[in-house]
């Protein structure tokens, strides 16, 4: 019987001999102090985040505390809230306005378009078609920022392939009239705020999908039925049990899309009207401006922004679900 | 008297798969009644056509007279409890049990005063504000069933309620269930494969295999006269005796059941030998080989337990052999 050949022999010992070497001894002692091993692991990326992140925040904080002299352009050391003040003259507050409404605008249409990818991905896709949809998602992030970005300038110019499209589906006088609304219209796409828009919902959109989709992924199966069943709608199901599960996932996203929409100089650079948003901005006081300290104060306010949309979210109960 | 339930050659089918397969059924209103059978044997897909979660592929389904294809489970009035309960995590107990309330428009004051209610019946007052990550798998369970009974269905539906829960609990639970169910006198419809949690708390019992019900009764029925030897199997743990050892035992050449409870180790009986004992607590069973078929004894508490290899004799008597239909 098979039996016989799992009994014991007599030589047999309980305790078995140590590995030896300098791996087995140290095996052996981290097994007996594992803290030792966790302090090993976190010391080098915390001294890291420490010093190197955290340390040139704060040195870059300090700038803003400090004041530009009008006729030497020098950085007067001195403690003032002046360039704060700055800020709030019209030309700078209408950056700030700027920025914030395209980075709400962008992470609200990130939201809208991602969602139903992010369902289908987490209820309906499995084998094959999930490994498509990650790949459909991440490849955009494969090519470089800018080789798309100057992609979107060819296809939103007025000689691009959409205006063409439009053309072709006798549909140019909706894109003319598009063209024509105050503000977010303009000459063409490619320097309007809508193509600066859109670049941006195209960047940003996968960090909006990911989030997301890991959010519904969680959701039961059974919870949707049970919603069903005791008697909620389609549309109350996903008021009352999708939307508000998923919510982790979005407000996860929606700080991506939001905050790199802030932050970004590149894009309305590139495409949309002159007009600067504070990552230009930033570019422009500590460049060519020398005006570090202003630079500083700019950069603070996506950071303080982030910070209340934070604790508005928390307070909203956006993590309750967690 | 219109039937609760009414399943009439209700079939669904998954591609190849014949979950249910020409199912008939009649479930009498204010019947507690049991779906039971192995996994995969189309019990739970019964279930799911009644909630309204599958469709039929082919066949009639009428709840209280009334058609039920083609209608989705929100406008059915009939409530489910899950099997692992699928509480609403991100609500309280007094939110989830308000639901199905909260969505039919009933007001704040009165949804809570009911789902309170609710709560008061299933033994959990004043767990309202408690999210359901911070209960117990058995007031979970509570939950759950509180929150179907405050809609007032006219069928309640329970897929495996207890199976989570560990055996103390779920007795008890099989004693609170029954006792709501004859005070609220609602239909019940509850799926397991324990035989033990069926033949205990049900009024009628349906047996299922391979996407179809093989026998229909009541519990008694079941237990005693088991039709084929799947039932026998199954349902009990009768002893299946096959038609050439029936023979060769002085009885008629056909499949029979003998329940291990039959059997006395006294007379001068078919000789046999203990193989192995085990020690149940009201009783002992011993599985012996007899003619090379395993039986199964058991031995109520207080009879003489012989050792393991001891040479015994079995003995019945011939009304308690059971000739079951030849088909598996």
């Amino acid at each position: 019987m098979t039996a016989i050949a799992l009994t014991h022999e007599e030589t047999a010992t309980s305790i078995l001999p140590g590995r030896g070497g300098f791996f087995g001894r140290l095996s052996d002692m981290f097994w007996r102090r594992p803290k030792l091993l966790l302090f090993l692991m976190l010391t080098p990326p915390l001294l890291w985040l420490g010093i190197i992140y955290i340390g040139s925040l704060l040195a870059l904080l300090l700038q803003s505390f400090f004041s530009i002299d009008d006729f030497s352009g020098l950085v007067n050391y001195e403690f003032t809230l002046a360039t704060y003040a700055q800020l709030l003259s019209p030309t700078n507050f209408d950056i700030i306005v700027r920025t914030v409404l395209m980075a709400a605008l962008v992470t609200l249409a990130s939201a809208v378009v991602a969602f139903p990818i992010a369902y289908y991905a987490a209820r309906y896709a499995r084998g094959k078609w999930k490994a498509l949809f990650y790949l459909g998602v991440m490849l955009p992030l494969w090519s470089s920022y800018l080789v798309k970005i100057y992609a979107w300038k060819l296809i939103l110019a007025k000689e691009g392939i959409l205006t063409w499209f439009f053309a072709k589906l006798h549909l140019a006088w909706l894109l003319d009239g598009v063209l024509a609304l105050p503000i977010i219209g303009g000459n063409s796409l490619s320097v309007s705020y809508i193509g600066t828009f859109l670049v941006f919902v195209y960047v940003w959109l996968p960090y909006m999908i990911l989030p997301t989709q890991a959010a519904l992924e969680r959701v039961q199966g059974n919870l949707i039925e049970a919603s069903s069943d005791l008697g909620a709608t389609p549309g109350q199901t996903f008021r009352t049990v999708l939307f508000p599960l998923a919510l982790p996932g979005i407000v996860a996203g929606s700080i991506f899309t939001f905050s790199l929409t802030l932050g970004d100089y590149i894009i309305p650079q590139i495409i949309g009207s002159s007009r600067l948003f504070i990552g230009q901005a930033v570019y422009a006081q500590q460049g060519t401006a020398g005006n570090v300290p202003l630079a500083a104060a700019f950069s603070v306010v996506p950071i303080v922004i982030m910070a209340v949309y934070l604790w508005l979210a928390k307070k909203q109960g956006a993590f309750d679900a967690l | 008297m219109t039937p609760a339930v009414r399943f009439q050659k209700v079939s669904r089918h998954f591609g190849a798969v014949r979950a249910v397969d020409g199912v008939d059924l009649e479930i009498a209103p204010g019947e507690f009644f049991a779906m039971l059978g192995p996994s995969g044997s189309g019990k739970t897909t019964c279930l799911r056509l009644i909630a309204g979660f599958e469709q039929p592929t082919a066949g009639h389904i009428e709840i209280f007279g009334e058609t039920a294809e083609g209608v989705p489970p929100y406008r059915r009035n009939v409530n489910t409890v899950f099997q692992d309960y699928a509480l609403f995590p991100h609500l309280n107990i007094l939110d989830n049990v308000a639901y199905g309330l909260m969505v039919k428009g009933v007001g704040k004051m009165d949804r809570a005063k009911a789902a309170e209610q609710a709560l008061e019946l299933v033994k959990l007052p004043g767990y309202g504000a408690r999210k359901p990550g911070q209960l117990s798998g058995g007031q979970r369970q509570r939950v759950a069933l509180a929150r179907a009974l405050v809609n007032k269905p006219r069928v309640l539906l329970l897929d495996e309620p207890l199976g989570a829960l560990d055996l103390k609990l779920r007795e008890q639970m099989q004693e609170e269930l029954k006792g709501l169910q004859r005070a609220l006198g609602i239909t019940f419809v509850f799926v397991t494969h324990d035989q033990g949690e069926a033949l205990s708390m049900a009024d009628r019992v349906a047996v299922f295999n391979d996407g179809g019900i093989v026998q229909e009764g009541t519990p008694q029925d079941i237990y005693n006269r088991p039709k084929t030897r799947f039932v026998a199997d199954f349902v009990g743990s009768s002893n299946v005796i096959a038609p050439d050892l029936m023979t060769a035992l002085g009885g008629e050449k056909r499949w029979a059941s003998l329940r291990p409870e039959a059997i006395r180790l006294t007379g001068d009986g078919v000789e046999s030998r203990v193989e192995n004992a085990s020690f149940l607590g009201a009783a002992t069973r011993l599985t012996v080989a007899a003619r090379g078929t395993r039986l199964h004894v058991m031995l109520p508490a207080g009879v003489a337990v012989p050792e393991v290899g001891a040479d015994v004799r079995l003995s019945w008597q011939p009304v308690d052999v059971h000739y079951m239909d030849d088909a598996a």
